[in-house]
């Protein structure tokens, strides 16, 4: 096993973390929004998906990748709004209509797809890159850490913007409060359908946001079903989180780190089955769960849509 | 919307209601009321459960929009559509439930609400706080996390955050329901120093003697209806007997309600049917534990057990029921040991126990009322043949239940989660009463009823033993006790401190069991075996 110890599986394994822990943060971060304000949003692996499939195609034509991750958060948003209006506003069961809607964009973007592509998988260029002086010059962390996207960089802001929205704006005190107990915030003047609909819109462009990362950085092209749970690993997160963003940075790292094992470990010329390395991600999943799931604190309200004067 | 600013007389309208109308589905919850409140009065709003209180509340505070009729503020028509508009009107409520996030803290829930662009401004608040403290006593710890807090505590929030928002109009719906004698006595008076510097304080209660003494004008509703006011003059010239009298008879339009119904017969004589023998509960951090508990319930006989909630009645009444398992003694039924007998064994024999806990453990609330009269008799005959649920048995069964009980509700189909107190009292009666009942343990019957509900679930009691069954009354209630028991047994931390007979003639009757029930040990050796 020293063998794996080396600088090039070290190197891989981190760039690994980071591109495959991008559009987990993004997810986390985005769900975490929902669920503060309430709403379970289990629709966010299709709206992942959308967002990959609309970036990658606003990209494709029109060459540009920061056009595509505007299409990205379009996409994830478009969807996010089917929920909000269905879920928020409308009050039905948040995770059927979860569930359906990742579905339904499964099957859209598929054939979507086939439509345009056929059975071609055109690819973007390589995307440009940040290298920030000297710090890319630092072996093994350099190259991994500091040569990335700038979205890279913007999304690790984010965490520490979400962390001071959350804990010190009279906006984050209103999406706590509807998400333990909107009734209270309704009397005291807020306004629930209007928060809860805006966290689950805020959910819906940080995973689309996420999505097109995938299709443009991390794979340069868009493949059916290419988010592959990435949003289900995003709920995770946000539940083990407990409300923190940081800790969802975190989470998704080694998130990240465990699903990019398989080419890490490639590079370092391994033998292990690549079957039983794809499969450590999911385990890690499950023991996470296992170890931490208990200590989970969802909000109060979290999953029930709010009636007005409703006993 | 804007608003005119007050005219000059400090009588003035703060918020008036014009015939307003409010329908729910198969509820006429308010009917044409028209109700002026002005500023610098304590209006109380008196009334039984379902009179129509609450319903006002929620149009005031834009909860709900009146379907007939209008709401003025300060003598302008006022839509109150949502609560910001209410708020925004100059109406702050403090509700029957706290509307406080618990999860938050004592500062946070005071600046909930405010537009969410702005950053809550932290000095400001100290500083209106201190003075909110220094003028209305209001005692309000802002860095406490609110769900720590008692619930008079929180109130004392709720209130500080309607005088930050300088609101015009206070109401107080039930607000001394959870709070102690002196709390309540505490807030009656911030109600008053708050009406003396021109707040309108809307007070709603069904208790009369509070209605009394921190009211200046008290207006009377009765199902729907605004059938009587007395205004502050009239208040005036009473004392609080006259009052009273006078809120009675507007409440309940001269019917009588002060008819005794002590029990003047010979006590039963025929062999105890539930002997209850050294009986003894494991205790724990929350549950007091039962000890060497003995005592006989003949048939047609009424048991009393008084004492101050919450030393081991509760306990006495599962353990009875077989919800609870008894660690030493036994229970004896009909001359069977039924000590180590299931619940479902138990009322099989016609052992029958009615919970005060009507919600969480009496009823499925989203259940309707159909499925609620047989919960009881899951797979059982008539309801069930071979496993397979008789909907229109149950159903038929139902509406027998509501008719000869006259529940109140649109039909058997209806939530029972829907129904008032009273009404969800009367099917939990109904559904222990099925069968071959022998004995019937209450535990307090009339907790949380108006008072129209009380006599006519007292009557029932009595009823019920007057047709042969023994009954055990478990109530904290001594009049109820004196009004309906043979016998009156007083349980004090975890034991039976005495029995006595019920000679309410005897005036020291109370007294004796007063001393009974504050009684710590101490007294036991005098009166410990006093039966």
């Amino acid at each position: 096993m020293e063998a794996l110890l080396t600088a090039a599986f070290l190197s891989s394994l981190l760039t690994g973390a980071i591109v495959a822990g991008i559009p987990l943060l993004l997810a986390g971060l985005g769900e975490q929004m929902s669920e503060k304000a309430g709403v379970l949003n289990i629709g966010i692996e299709g709206m992942m998906l959308a967002g990959a499939y609309l970036g990658f195609l606003t990209a494709w034509t029109s060459s540009s990748i920061w056009l595509g991750f505007l299409g990205g958060i379009a996409g994830g948003i478009l969807v996010a709004a089917l929920m909000a209006l269905l879920c928020v506003v409308l009050r039905l069961n948040q995770i059927v209509i979860g569930i359906a809607l990742t579905l339904g964009v499964e099957g859209m973007t598929a054939l979507l797809h086939h439509f345009q592509f056929s059975r071609t998988y055109p690819r973007l260029p390589a995307p440009d890159r940040v290298d920030l002086p000297f710090l890319t010059d630092i072996p093994v962390l350099g190259p991994s850490l500091f040569g990335r996207h700038p979205l890279v960089y913007l999304a690790l802001i984010s965490v520490l913007v979400l962390a001071f929205l959350y804990r010190r704006t009279n906006l984050g005190l209103t999406l706590r409060a509807a998400g333990e107990k909107p009734a209270a915030l309704d009397v005291a003047g807020g306004h629930v359908i209007a928060i809860r609909s805006a966290a689950v819109l805020f959910t819906g462009g940080m995973a689309g946001l996420g999505g097109a990362y995938m299709a443009n950085i991390g794979a340069g092209l868009f493949i059916p079903y290419m988010t592959g749970g990435a949003g289900f690993i995003g709920i995770v997160l946000a539940m083990l989180a407990r409300g923190r963003p940081l800790w969802v940075l975190a989470g998704a790292l080694i998130f990240g780190a465990a699903l990019s094992l398989t080419t890490a470990l490639q590079v370092a010329g391994s033998n292990i089955p690549t079957d039983v390395i794809q499969m450590l991600p999911f385990a890690a999943v499950m023991l996470v769960l296992v170890i931490w799931g208990r200590r989970a604190r969802l909000p109060a309200a979290l999953g029930v849509g709010y009636e007005r004067g409703a006993r | 919307m804007t608003l005119p600013a007050q005219t000059a007389s400090d009588m003035s309208e703060a918020v008036g209601l014009h015939t307003v109308t409010k329908r729910f589905p198969g509820v006429l919850a308010v009917d044409g009321v028209s109700l002026t409140v002005r500023t610098g009065e304590v209006h109380v709003l008196l009334g039984e459960n379902g009179a129509g209180k609450s319903t006002i509340v929620g149009m005031l505070a834009g909860l709900q929009e009146p379907d007939d009729g209008h709401i003025s503020v300060a003598g302008t028509g006022s839509r109150l559509d949502s609560p910001s508009a209410s708020l925004d009107a100059g109406i702050a409520t403090v509700f029957q439930h706290v509307m406080l996030v618990p999860t938050l803290t004592v500062f946070e829930n005071l600046v909930l609400g405010a537009p969410w662009w702005r950053r809550p401004h932290r000095a400001q608040i100290e500083r209106r706080i201190a003075e909110l403290s220094r003028d209305f006593g209001l005692k309000v710890q802002l860095d406490a996390m609110t769900g720590d807090l008692s619930l008079g505590e929180q109130q004392q929030i709720e209130i500080a955050r309607a005088l930050l928002r300088d609101a015009r109009v206070l109401i107080l719906d039930e607000a001394t329901s959870m709070l102690t004698p002196s709390g309540a006595d505490e807030l009656g008076a911030q109600m008053r120093r708050l009406a003396e510097r021109g707040l309108a304080v809307i007070f709603i209660t069904h208790k009369l003697g509070e209605a009394y003494r921190f009211g200046d004008r008290i207006s009377v509703l009765q199902q729907g209806r605004m059938v009587g006011d007395i205004a502050p003059d009239a208040l005036a010239r009473m004392d609080e007997d006259a009052a009273i009298e006078e809120m009675v008879r507007l409440m309940f339009g001269g019917s009588d309600t002060s008819a005794s119904l002590y029990r003047d017969r010979p006590a039963p004589t025929a062999a105890p049917l539930l002997s209850v023998e050294r009986l003894g509960t494991e205790g724990g951090a929350e549950m007091m534990a039962l000890k060497d508990l003995s005592f006989d319930l003949r048939p047609g006989e009424i048991l009393g057990i008084a004492g101050i909630d919450g030393n081991g009645q509760k306990q006495l009444a599962e353990a009875l029921s077989g919800q609870r398992s008894a660690t030493a003694g036994r229970v004896m039924f009909d001359g069977a040991d039924v000590t180590r007998l299931s619940v479902g064994q138990r009322r099989k024999l016609g052992l029958r126990y009615l919970t005060d806990d009507r919600l969480s453990e009496g009823t499925i609330g989203i259940f309707p009322i159909a499925e609620n009269t047989v919960l009881k008799d899951i797979g059982a005959a008539p309801f069930w043949s071979g496993g397979i649920e008789r909907p229109a048995r149950i159903g038929a069964h139902a509406r027998e239940v509501i008719r000869h009980y006259s529940v109140r509700a649109p039909s058997e189909f209806t939530p029972i989660g829907h129904l008032s107190g009273g009404n969800i009292q009367k099917v939990l009666l109904a559904r222990e009463l099925t069968g071959e009942a022998r004995a019937v343990i209450f535990n307090k019957p009339t907790y949380g009823l108006d008072t129209r509900n009380i006599a006519a679930s007292r009557r029932r009691i009595r009823e019920i033993a007057d047709k042969g069954l023994a009954v055990l009354l478990i109530s904290t209630e001594l009049d109820e006790l004196i009004e309906l028991a043979d016998r009156i047994a007083v349980m004090a931390s975890g034991r039976i401190r005495g029995t006595v007979v019920n000679d309410a003639g005897a005036g020291d009757l109370r007294l004796r069991l007063g001393r009974l029930m504050v009684d710590e040990g101490k007294m036991a050796d005098t009166t410990g075996d006093a039966a």
